[in-house]
């Protein structure tokens, strides 16, 4: 094997690792906090079933930002639309035999990664030229931009204007997550996509990135509005026996 | 020259870090030079001017005040650790305020929805900025991301001029969650205000107006320390007032054991202007329904600023005198006054704080535990059980301001929405004139008056002021248009801010009111058929 497939396998599964790892453990931090009040933002569901489909509104069509600002919904939903396809169109590179609906999104992939790419861009051109954005910016705002407009060119550029062989890269991946490591393509476009692709995944836990699972433990989304119906119980409230209050409480006849 | 220098050296010695926090040596506002913007019936998204409300800061409260809150009286030494401290132990306790701080990917969805940016123009006043006074302080001490990248993540050590921020801007927000209907994933600045407010208080800053209000809350079992003698009195002349108006003998019963109805209303409702003309109205409901009914001596406040200062055993405590209250009273019904953030604590926290409201207690399952006095009327209403004559409010063009704690953290009625239709339907049931604001500033969209959270207090006229501007705008579009002349409210806060503001904006006090000042004027008294 070459120093070039041995650093980028061991890249590849610290990469892996601190993504999974990371992104259950904050999970779990999230589902393990307690919510000690209703505080669900009304007009809300009164039933579980509402709630799922007012996650499945929000998560699926950005609802509360449609609501709030369509230009914003329009660039961010092209980026993250553009994220999704992209992402089910690499499936086929982890199956020997992709299923045939990937080969079916296949054939408007260039446009997944066009329009991702765009959104990116008219992102980061709001967040300079409108001045509420300008001013709550900080740099990793903008880098976390940069990284991810890097990888969806350098996946264009390689798809379209490379001679990167992408049998090889789909055994290379199939090596990594099969534990049974292959040689690294050594095409430059090709490093420099899978080594952002990697650096990603290791900031991904770390950042806010997290929102992609946090939505889900929002709860002034997540919650039913039912407080009259059923008690909520705080888990770490005293119950009312224990509260001692202050002693006038004797009644005044006069 | 040299003289001026030492004079100046001099001042700036005997500033305390806790007076540079809170400003407590600034020259303090004057009311009467508020100045309100202009009406043109346009609410614009200003551009920004940074550090136009840095200076405007509550009075800090007295360490008598706060010793009796169970807090530090004055700033503890090593506060950044004690901050740091509480901040770590919140984010065990709240998962909103844990979920929060990570998960804001500063999109700016939120940033030109907070009335008091809109009306100040301070970017620190756009929802995302006042969280991340606090966020800053959560990535620098609690995350890895913070620890590695330093500003560039965002991340800030928590010094006396960011603690001076957050004395001024966590006291800039009215905790109304408009900010949280526009975010993507629902972020409620509303939350993080309080966390902020609770660790200041934990480390010996709190502001003036809500902790002597608690105080007085805990001590005499309402926000103005009322004692359960002067509200009878004062309940007694009441009556006599109704009688000589209207020659009814309605009655406003204190403390009647075993009276159907319990009655919890903010303490403001008992002599306060507007205020009282909507308590004279559910005086008459009751009458004319002919239920039993009472207030409590000792639990004569629905109002609970607890939750202003994000403190769970504050806000627990403070709600137990009508847990207590219920025990000794015996009602089996539970029915809450006109008051937004009283009715959120009443609605969303009761049962969980002091609950489970139910047959423990005595109260009857049939009814809703508690219910709002708009749905108990509108009710009665519908099943003809009152009858209200909207003639008599022919002169009256009623508009609706949805309080927003009322429209955004509560339901009335079965259905999602009930909070919008209800009050609705009652003022439609009292009125023939209605007319609806802009529909971008009504329901879950509505704004704050601008006093809500515990603003509402006059050394911040100036915050109230511009904060009240979006709604100022709308009702002042609406007069144009359909020439109203009443703006209806269902909270103590939004009538008392209102009465307040509205002179400041050229428009009359008198087109304040209550629902309930509504339905008294066109309910039918005396016998029924
Ligand atoms: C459950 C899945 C997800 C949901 C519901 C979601 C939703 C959103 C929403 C509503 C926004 C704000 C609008 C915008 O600025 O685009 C946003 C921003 C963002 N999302 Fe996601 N997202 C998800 C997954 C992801 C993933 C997997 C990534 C990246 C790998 C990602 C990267 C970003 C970035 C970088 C931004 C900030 C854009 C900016 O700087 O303006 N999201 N997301
Ligand atoms: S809308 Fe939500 S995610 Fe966007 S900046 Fe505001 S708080 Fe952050
Ligand atoms: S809760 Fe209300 S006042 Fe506070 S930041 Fe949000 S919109 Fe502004
Ligand atoms: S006073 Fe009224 S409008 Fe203002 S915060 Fe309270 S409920 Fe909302």
């Amino acid at each position: 094997m070459s120093g070039l497939t041995i650093f980028f396998v061991i890249y590849a599964y610290v990469a892996i690792a601190v993504f999974i790892l990371g992104f259950l453990y904050r999970i779990w931090k999230f589902g393990k906090t307690p919510a000690p009040l209703k505080i669900d933002q009304t007009p809300a569901p009164t039933s579980d079933g509402g709630v799922v489909g007012r996650m499945i509104l929000e998560v699926g069509v950005f609802k509360s930002l449609l609501k709030s600002n369509r230009i914003i919904w329009l660039f961010g939903y092209m980026f993250h639309i553009g994220l999704f396809l992209a992402l089910l169109k690499h499936f086929r590179f982890f199956f020997a035999y992709g299923p045939g609906w990937i080969a079916y999104i296949t054939t408007f992939e260039i446009y997944a990664g066009l329009i991702m790419l765009f959104g990116l861009i008219m992102l980061f051109v709001l967040r300079l030229v409108v001045d509420r954005t300008a001013f709550i910016s900080v740099m990793n705002d903008y880098l976390l931009l940069i990284l991810l407009a890097a990888i969806a060119s350098s996946g264009l550029i390689i798809k379209h204007f490379s001679r990167t062989n992408l049998t090889t890269v789909k055994e290379f991946i199939l090596g990594i997550v099969s534990f049974n490591p292959q040689e690294m393509p050594s095409e430059v476009m090709f490093i420099i996509h899978i080594s952002l692709v990697f650096l990603l995944f290791i900031y991904f836990p770390f950042s806010k990135l997290m929102h992609s699972g946090g939505v889900f433990f929002s709860p002034t989304r997540n919650q039913v509005d039912n407080p009259r119906d059923r008690r909520w119980v705080n888990p770490w409230g005293k119950a009312p026996e224990n509260i001692e209050i202050a002693s006038n409480m004797t009644q005044d006849e006069g | 020259m040299a003289e001026t220098a030492d004079t100046a050296a001099e001042q700036e010695e005997v500033l305390t870090d806790q007076d540079i926090v809170t400003g407590a040596k600034e020259p303090s506002l004057k009311p009467a030079d508020v100045k309100a913007p202009e009406l043109t019936g346009d609410i614009q998204i200003p551009h920004l001017v940074k550090g136009a409300m840095a200076k405007s800061k509550c009075h800090a409260a007295k360490p008598e005040t706060m010793e009796a809150m169970g807090f530090p009286g004055r700033l503890v030494d090593n506060w950044e650790e004690a901050a740091v401290k509480k901040l770590g132990e919140l984010l065990t306790k709240y998962k909103s305020l844990q979920v929060y701080l990570d998960i804001c990917v500063r999109c700016g969805s939120c940033t030109d929805k907070c009335q008091f940016f809109l009306g100040s123009k301070d970017p620190k006043n756009m929802p995302v900025a006042r969280a991340d006074l606090l966020r800053k302080v959560y990535k620098k001490y609690f995350t890895t991301e913070g620890k590695i990248f330093g500003s560039l993540a965002g991340a800030a050590k928590l010094d006396l001029e960011l603690l001076g921020e957050w004395y001024t801007y966590f006291h800039q927000c009215s905790q109304c969650r408009r900010c949280s209907v526009f975010c993507p994933y629902g972020i409620d600045t509303a939350e993080i205000s309080m966390a902020a407010r609770e660790i200041m208080d934990s480390i010996g800053i709190g502001q003036k107006y809500v902790n002597t209000v608690l105080v007085k809350l805990h001590e005499i079992g309402n926000n103005l320390g009322m004692n359960p003698k002067a509200l009878k009195a004062t309940m007694e002349s009441t009556e006599e007032d109704i009688q000589e108006e209207d020659g009814v003998a309605v009655k406003l019963p204190v403390d009647q054991v075993g009276a159907e109805v319990l009655l919890i209303t903010p303490s403001a409702d008992f002599f306060a202007t507007p205020h009282i003309e909507s308590l004279i109205g559910y005086a008459k409901v009751f009458h004319q329904a002919g239920i039993s009914w009472t207030l409590s001596s000792t639990a004569s406040e629905a109002g609970n600023f607890g939750m202003f200062i994000g403190s769970y055993e504050h806000m627990q405590k403070a709600a137990m005198r009508i847990r207590k209250a219920i025990e000794e009273l015996k009602p089996k019904r539970l029915i809450v006054g006109e008051c937004g953030h009283a009715w959120r604590i009443a609605y969303a926290f009761w049962n969980t704080m002091i609950g489970p409201l139910d047959n423990s207690l005595g109260l009857k399952l049939e009814y809703p535990r508690p219910q709002h006095i708009c749905e108990y009327t509108l009710d009665l209403v519908e099943r003809g059980a009152i009858k209200l004559d909207k003639s008599a409010n022919d002169d009256v063009i009623p508009t609706f301001h949805d309080s927003c704690n009322v429209a955004r953290a509560t339901r009335m009625g079965d259905r999602p929405g009930g909070q919008f239709e209800i009050p609705r339907a009652l003022i439609n049931a009292a009125c023939n004139r209605y007319v609806e604001m802009d529909s971008d500033t009504i329901k879950e969209k509505t704004f704050c008056c601008g006093g809500g959270g515990g603003l509402l207090s006059d050394e911040i006229l100036d915050v109230r002021v511009q904060g009240a501007m979006p709604r100022m705008q709308a009702y002042h579009a609406i007069k144009e248009e359909n020439g109203a002349n009443f703006f209806a409210l269902i909270c103590a806060i939004c009538k008392a801010q209102f009465t307040k503001v509205f002179p400041k904006y050229g428009i009359p006090m008198i087109e304040v009111g209550g629902i309930h000042q509504l339905v008294a004027k066109a309910i039918e008294l005396g016998a029924k058929e």
